[in-house]
């Protein structure tokens, strides 16, 4: 059993392991167990899920942990194999690190070891010590030689291994042990050390008179530190093993697993030294383990105290011991580790400055501008810090000036604004989410505002700021019409004001009500100064006023027309006073009403009514539109009355308007124009002869002159 | 196309991505996340699903979720989920107030770009011209500017990005700050150049009629998301019918592009090659016969159905565009672009408003006249509204008072002293500040400068000089060769300057915002004359077209990126703010 070794680790601080209850037991007997502990079983086809044994007497029962109560326990009650009748009945037990293995202890001192399935015995040892163990725990590292069982009495540690060895060792203090994924921790009043088994690479290096590769290396080097050549020699016997590799290897691996800086250098060197004399050898092993063992040492140290060995520091990742670096606030220490490894920002030094920043606003004694300074100079800008993070901190901790101060240092304005709300800057956070053309962002802002602040302060707010008051305005416009007013009023926009009272009096059905918000509109109108809008206002209210008074005497219909098609609808009615006094009242273009009378007539077939008209006056749109008009309405007839009233100007246009080619080309030859023979020319088919040869004929003179 | 095309123009991209992106992420969405077994299209109407839970696919806007709410509350069908394209928090807060927001749960479909056509990429965000430009909400431009960053992401790195425009501006920067926030993958450019430019920088070529066969289709027949609807006069039968229009219709392709007077000619040779190719069959033998019906047949059958359709197509647009007396709409149309015979224009407007020819019409022309002439003359102003009124009725009065906002509909300002002190001030101090103070000054009257900018770019070609609309020479020829379109004159120069140098004038009047940023690294050369044209505020048919031929001539390709295909037509109606 010379395996075992206690080696007294540097100085360090006490680790408390915490210890978990088991989850609610239910359990068919109604005695308490006199000693339990999980296991794994997940290897045994008895069950997949997490298991619990327990013990009474001599026998040892086991159930799976029961997440319902209403779940029924699995149990069944075993014998562990290979446990002599005559060890008497069990006291303690204790399951290792990686729940496989189980030990129990009987009240005749006899120490059974097996799996924790309690399908297989490892071995049965008589401690002839009957008392109970103060501590029993299992002492393995993965991969182990030899699997070993740690008792504690008062002022006695026993070794027990598989082999049925057993050594002793005293101890000078009352102590705990804490089982550790591959040792056990033997905690004192003023020193902890770590006992472990010496793992093989070690053994194998520096047992006495030990040939293997790795020590024959470091041998070797030593011998070559001392310029003997005999490290020649040593150098030759491993070259001709062909095991040079081997040996580096060893002496890397070896030298990770020491604690003492100079063993591990020896070794380290030995392995440098070895390596020269291979051509393809990866560094990468030794250049990691270099590194590692930097950082180990370093955390190792007094002022740390983090006793961590190779193998759990491998386990538990780098990530975990830059957060119990971070956790302790040893700053300084993870962004030198993180930088000497090179892990990248977001992962490495960028976190630890984001733990450190939310760290340091919390200190009291400093002003705000002292602590926003000290973050901006060292934090800058690293990518994956954020200043608006920092900044909650801040606020958290009561400091809200230095939560602004920080957020100014905060690149992207979208990721201050719900802070500056948390914190009730809203007038900042409005302008900042303007400012980062989130459209969204700026909604938030403004209905956080609207819900805060009363009325007049909100309108004040979007007042100086222009996009969140059309984006308000916008909302407005489909949600709260009444709001959208009282944001003009408080503007004096008088011209929108206007509108708005005319948007709303399409939604009025009565009329009275209609009047009422169009007065409204007159009103803001002229206040706005936009005489037209107000006059062109007025004429709708008495277009409205006058529509309502002849759809109740005659039952119109013109509630809502226009004014045209309110004329258009008394003349075919014919009512044509009423039209008439619209014409003069709303000073109707005289145009627009002739025509307007024209194409009503014309559509009604009132002809003797058209040609009085005609001659009422002269027509001030004037007499091809007669014709063109009476031609839409198939009546040739009447058409051809007008024709000779046309201007000479248009009188070709008229004549082919009617068809009448012979009076266009007379018309045209007239005129002597000879785009408009022409035109006539381009009308006339085969069977026009006469008028061809007439107007080619005029054009031949037209030509000669 | 008759005009020679440079050969070595650029291939394009292959759009189809961003459809097969969008589609598959819908159907996750759909069928993963929501399960959903059956569609039904968003009418407001009853709700025909008799499924207990409802999923609605819907645009962000508040009356739609109200109108959801309504429904919802009425069946009492809960809990639904939305999928909104972008999630608004207004929409939320809808949700909140009907008391509702508990039960349905929210959900983003990241959708911002469909590709109508092999050249041409919709938003499909109508509603961005006037919330944007009149309401001066800014809610999309962050859409906006993700869609950018979706195409930077496919097809960038852009090497140059030039714009015009605040809105531009803006959304150059949201999409700047989302290349900031992710990390681009080094990849090769397939698009190297964007042109961003708003659609205030000019108003002038959206309100002409266009006279290029796709642009007409969509002013008369209306084009939506790449399909037309032709009406029973077209198709001659009971049945109306829709069609995708884009460049996989051969005969389309071949005629989107031209001046009307020339379609008709393309198509009755068309129609001639057709006879041809079927009067094959005469005198052929069996096998060859055999040959015909199986390789050729299809293809013809299919491009005669299509000629047919387009024929009539055209023959309905040459029945409407006769009766309105379109030639003398156009006429006004260019005297109106040329500065000509301005009081002959006041008076055919004026009679156009009497007769009441149509309300979208008038007002299209109201607003030509203004935006061409720098404003109205204040007793022209007062009558022609007035008028107006009496036509079509007194709540217009809320639509002049939209398109006074907009500058579209503005009162000629007494002498020039606005101008004058803006350029004046312009002069003095050119950073930051005499932006915001251009700002203040174009709140104050927003002025087109038309006529001045018309001289500087040389848009309105000589009259005198015969235009041959077969052979066209300039991109005058979308507008029967009496203006070169402003926007798209924009991009020209400033592709042909690599920037904004030279331009100052041109900039100063159309009231700045121009921008030019280059990257630091050369993409290869074909990409480099690959551009994306983002019309914030959409475009019409006839830009695009525009800017086809201008690629033809110089060896580009554009890519045309607008929130929606616009014309005079939407342009206007979504200005009105009549209550019907």
């Amino acid at each position: 059993m010379q395996a075992f070794t206690i080696r007294p680790p540097p100085e360090s601080v006490p680790q408390v392991s915490r210890g978990s209850r088991p989850a609610g037991l239910s359990s068919l007997r109604t005695d308490r167990p006199k000693s339990w502990c999980p296991v794994d079983l997940s290897s045994t086809s008895w069950t997949t899920r997490p298991a619990l044994l327990w013990y009474d007497l001599g026998q040892v029962s086991r159930g799976t942990r029961v997440p319902h109560l209403s779940d029924p326990v699995l149990m069944c009650l075993q014998y562990p194999p290979g446990l002599s009748p005559q060890a008497g009945s069990i006291v303690s037990m204790s399951v290792s690190f990686s729940y496989k293995y189980l030990a129990l202890f009987t009240d005749t001192g006899h120490l059974w070891t097996g799996l924790s399935s309690l399908q297989e015995r490892l071995s049965e040892v008589d401690t002839k010590r009957t008392a109970r163990p103060k501590q029993m725990l299992w002492c393995r590292r993965p991969r182990a030689q030899q699997p070993s069982v740690v008792l504690m009495w008062d002022r006695l540690l026993l070794v027990v291994g598989a082999c049925n060895d057993t050594i002793q060792f005293p101890l000078e203090d009352e102590s705990v042990l804490v089982a550790e994924l591959d040792g056990v921790r033997i905690i004192g009043p003023s020193s902890q050390e770590l006992l472990q088994e010496v793992p093989v690479v070690c053994q194998d290096i520096f047992k006495i008179a030990s040939m293997a590769p790795g020590a024959l290396l470091l041998e070797a080097h030593r011998e070559y530190e001392k310029s003997s050549q005999k490290a020649d020699e040593y150098l030759r016997e491993i070259k001709e093993q062909n095991v040079l590799g081997d040996a580096v290897r060893q002496c890397v691996e070896a030298a990770a697993h020491e604690y003492d800086p100079d063993t591990q250098k020896a070794l380290m060197r030995a392995a440098s030294f070895g390596k020269c004399f291979l051509t393809e050898f990866s560094a990468e092993e030794f250049v990691t383990t270099c590194r590692e063992l930097r950082v180990l040492n370093a955390v190792r140290e007094r002022g740390v105290g983090m006793p961590l060995t190779h193998t759990q520091f491998k386990q538990m990742t780098l990530q975990v011991l830059i957060d119990r670096l971070v956790y302790r606030q040893l700053y300084p220490l993870a962004m030198e580790i993180c930088r000497y490894l090179k892990i990248p920002d977001y992962q490495g030094v960028s976190r630890v400055l984001k733990h450190w920043a939310s760290c340091k606003v919390q200190q009291k004694d400093l002003t705000d501008e002292a602590i926003a300074r000290a973050v901006c100079a060292k934090v800058g800008d690293s990518p994956g810090v954020s200043y608006s993070d920092v900044a909650a901190k801040a606020y958290e901790c009561g400091r809200t000036e230095l939560a602004i101060k920080l957020l100014d240092f905060e690149a992207r304005s979208g990721e201050q604004v719900p802070l500056l709300l948390k914190m009730k800057r809203s007038q900042l956070a409005l302008s900042k989410a303007v400012e980062s053309g989130d459209t969204d962002l700026v909604y938030t802002v403004v209905t956080y505002l609207k819900n805060e602040m009363n009325r007049g302060d909100f309108f004040m707010t979007l007042r100086n700021q222009p996009v969140a008051l059309s984006l308000y305005r916008q909302f407005c416009k489909l949600q709260e019409p009444q709001t959208l007013k009282d944001l003009y009023n408080q503007d004096d926009d008088h011209q929108e004001l206007g509108n708005f009272y005319v948007t709303a009096s399409y939604r009025e059905k009565r009329l009275e009500g209609r009047l009422s918000q169009l007065q409204g509109a007159v009103d803001e109108y002229n206040k706005a100064k936009n005489d037209f809008a107000a006059k062109a206002t007025e004429d709708e209210m008495r277009l409205l006023r006058f529509q309502r008074k002849l759809d109740d005497e005659k039952g119109a219909g013109l509630l809502g027309l226009s004014l045209q098609a309110t004329m258009e609808a008394l003349m075919s009615l014919g009512l044509h006073k009423q039209a008439e006094q619209l014409y003069r009242d709303f000073r109707v273009p005289d145009k627009r009403f002739w025509w307007l009378k024209l194409k009503s007539l014309a559509e009604k077939e009132q002809w003797e009514e058209l040609e009085k008209f005609s001659k009422s006056k002269k027509s001030p749109i004037g007499y091809l539109a007669f014709v063109e008009v009476c031609m839409k309405n198939n009546n040739r007839y009447e058409a051809k009355k007008y024709v000779s009233k046309v201007t000479p100007e248009q009188r070709v246009k008229a004549h082919l308007a009617v068809g009448d080619l012979e009076g266009a080309a007379d018309a045209a030859i007239e005129r002597r124009n000879e785009a408009e023979m022409a035109a006539v020319l381009s009308r006339c088919a085969a069977s026009d002869r006469l008028v061809v040869d007439k107007l080619n004929r005029a054009r031949a003179s037209g030509a000669k002159k | 196309m008759a005009h020679s095309a440079r050969r070595d123009s650029p291939e394009l991209p292959d759009l189809s991505l961003l459809k097969r992106l969008v589609r598959d992420q819908l159907i996750y969405l759909l069928e993963q996340q929501h399960e959903v077994d059956k569609l039904y299209k968003v009418e407001y109407k009853p709700i025909s699903s008799i499924s207990d839970q409802l999923c609605f696919l819907i645009r962000p806007r508040i009356p739609t979720v109200k109108w959801i709410c309504g429904k919802l509350c009425e069946c009492r069908r809960l809990p639904a989920a939305f999928l909104l394209p972008a999630q608004f928090y207004a929409c939320e807060a809808v949700l909140e107030e009907q008391g509702i927001f508990g039960d349905v749960t929210t959900d983003e479909w990241a959708f911002y770009l469909l590709p109508l056509d092999d050249d041409i990429i919709s938003l499909e965000l109508p509603e961005f011209f006037r919330d944007n430009f009149l309401a001066g909400d800014q809610r999309w431009v962050r859409t906006a500017g993700s869609a950018l960053h979706l195409l930077h992401s496919l097809f960038g790195p852009f090497s140059k990005v030039y714009g015009i425009g605040r809105c531009s501006k803006m959304t150059y920067e949201s999409w700047r700050e989302q290349v900031e926030e992710g990390d681009q993958k080094p990849r090769l450019a397939e698009i190297g150049n964007v042109f961003l430019i708003d659609r205030d920088v000019d108003f002038v070529t959206p309100l002409c009629s266009q006279v290029v066969y796709e642009g007409l289709v969509d002013d008369i027949f209306r084009i939506k998301c790449g399909c037309v609807e032709f009406g029973t006069d077209v198709t001659s039968s009971e049945k109306s019918i829709k069609v995708m229009l884009n460049s996989k219709d051969k005969v389309f392709n071949e005629i989107r592009n031209e001046h009307f007077s020339n379609v008709f000619g393309f198509l009755s040779q068309k129609a001639r090659n057709l006879q041809i190719a079927y009067d094959k069959r005469q005198g052929m033998d069996i096998k060859q016969m055999k040959a015909f019906v199986s390789e050729e047949l299809k293809g013809l059958k299919q491009e005669h159905r299509l000629l047919t359709l387009h024929i009539s197509a055209s023959e309905s647009i040459m029945k409407k565009k006769t009766k309105q007396d379109f030639q003398e709409l156009l006429k006004t149309e260019h005297c109106l672009l040329e500065g000509f015979e301005i009081r002959e224009c006041v008076s055919f407007i004026e009679e156009h408003i009497n007769r009441q020819v149509s309300m979208i019409e008038s007002l299209r022309l109201l607003c030509l006249l203004s935006v061409t002439e720098n404003g109205l003359l204040p007793k022209d102003f007062r009558s022609l509204k007035a008028q107006y009124l009496q036509s079509y009725g007194a709540d217009h009065l809320l639509t002049f008072s939209n398109l006074k906002q907009l500058g579209l509909l503005v009162e000629q300002q007494p002498g020039e002293t606005l101008t004058v002190m803006e350029s004046k001030v312009g002069k003095l101090v050119n950073d930051r500040t005499a932006g915001k103070l251009t700002d203040a000054f174009s709140s104050l009257a927003k002025k087109s400068n038309f006529r001045a900018l018309s001289r500087k770019l040389n848009l309105v070609p000589k009259s005198d000089e015969e235009y041959d609309l077969r052979v066209p020479r300039d991109m005058a020829y979308i507008f029967s060769g009496a203006y070169v379109p402003l926007s798209c004159k924009l991009i020209e120069q400033v592709l042909e300057r690599d920037g904004w140098t030279g331009l100052e004038e041109v900039t100063r009047l159309i009231n700045g915002h121009e921008f030019a940023v280059t990257a630091d690294f050369k993409p290869k050369s074909d990409a480099q004359r690959i551009i994306l044209v983002m019309f914030l505020g959409g475009c019409t048919f006839s830009e695009i077209s525009a800017l086809r031929f201008l690629g033809k001539e110089k060896g580009y390709k554009f890519i045309v990126v607008t929130t929606a295909i616009t014309n005079s037509s939407r342009l206007l109606e979504a200005l009105l703010d009549n209550h019907v």
